[in-house]
């Protein structure tokens, strides 16, 4: 399991943070993100994961965030500029990660070895 | 993108609503089996007479986004023209195995998952081009998947509007309340695409939230 620091996160582009994520986890890492992606980060690895998906290889992943929060303040929203927060966030390889129950505050999941 | 067109965006908004601009691109999202063509069925139907596409109890049965242009809503005094896009379930993972569980052979299970990840990719990418998402989820089932999470925080983070139909109230199981609970920030209205169920109560939203 690699845990990866919000610090670590900030000096990466989205594409570099969605390589480091799906290399991870083809080799079969859990990763736990201190800050988690973003919406269009999210979006981007759900596109860039089905382009690997290969039968009897990789079957996807399993990614785990809380809803991100949006913070914002009243110049925000004078000017509709959303500001969102994101979360700690969960992801492994769909055949070894599995929730089991998820609501706003607590994520519960089971790993396997493959 | 610089403060002067951040004002200009907001008064053309201010005058979009002024002058009632109402026509929309709207994608119908939500996890596989959630009943999005069975909603996009109901809705094309009920307002032009035609039909969308084909449903099934196997995941992932629409595997390309269908588009129905110009088709107006009317409901208690508001009108709004949309373009509808019925777009594939969204999931982070595809395994042929599950294909195979509903009784296909192993090369069509490869064939459909194959397609499915197409479809997947061509619906994350309609997400640029709507106007605004109407987010199917299965009351029967817990809220809090990551594909609700992702589509929700998209919308949110491009500040367009969402409104959340949560189907198969006709199911015993069914807990809209607990979507509600979930996205508490969000219009939500409990319907059966299936059986129409408080269908006109959607059609009412609809006209409201993207008129």
């Amino acid at each position: 399991m690699d845990m990866i620091s919000e610090d670590k996160m900030n000096r990466m582009t989205p594409m570099e943070k969605v390589r480091m994520i799906l290399d991870g986890v083809k080799n079969g890492k859990i990763l736990v993100l201190e800050k988690g992606l973003t919406p269009n980060e999210e979006a981007k690895l759900i596109e860039m994961t089905m382009t690997e998906i290969t039968p009897d290889d990789f079957a996807g992943i399993e990614i785990e965030s809380y809803p991100t929060k949006n913070n914002q303040k009243l110049l925000d929203k004078i000017f509709r500029k959303p500001v969102i927060k994101t979360r700690l966030t969960v992801i492994g390889p769909a055949n070894q990660l599995k929730t089991l129950r998820k609501d706003k505050d607590l994520i519960s999941a089971i790993v396997s070895s493959q | 993108m610089g403060l002067i067109n951040k004002v200009k965006l907001n008064f053309s908004s201010m005058f979009k609503k002024i002058f009632n601009k109402k026509k929309a691109r709207i994608g119908i999202y939500g996890p596989p089996n959630a009943g999005k063509t069975t909603l996009a069925n109901r809705i094309i139907r009920d307002w032009t007479g035609d039909a969308m596409g084909a449903v099934s109890s196997v995941p992932h049965e629409t595997r390309r986004a269908r588009r129905r242009e110009g088709v107006t809503i009317e409901s208690n005094g508001s009108k709004v023209t949309l373009d509808i896009v019925d777009t594939p379930g969204l999931a982070t993972k595809v395994d042929f195995h599950e294909f195979m569980a509903h009784g296909l052979e192993e090369d069509e299970s490869k064939r459909r998952a194959k397609e499915a990840t197409e479809g997947i990719i061509e619906a994350v990418k309609w997400l640029d081009d709507l106007d605004g998402v109407i987010l199917v989820m299965d009351s029967t089932e817990d809220p809090f998947t990551q594909v609700n999470v992702t589509v929700i925080g998209n919308m949110e983070a491009r500040s367009l509007p969402l409104l959340i139909a949560a189907n198969k109230v006709d199911l015993p199981e069914s807990s809209p309340a607990r979507i509600r609970t979930a996205f508490p920030q969000h219009p939500l209205v409990p319907i059966s695409a299936l059986d129409g169920q408080n269908i006109d109560s959607l059609y009412e939203k609809i006209a409201q939230h993207f008129g």
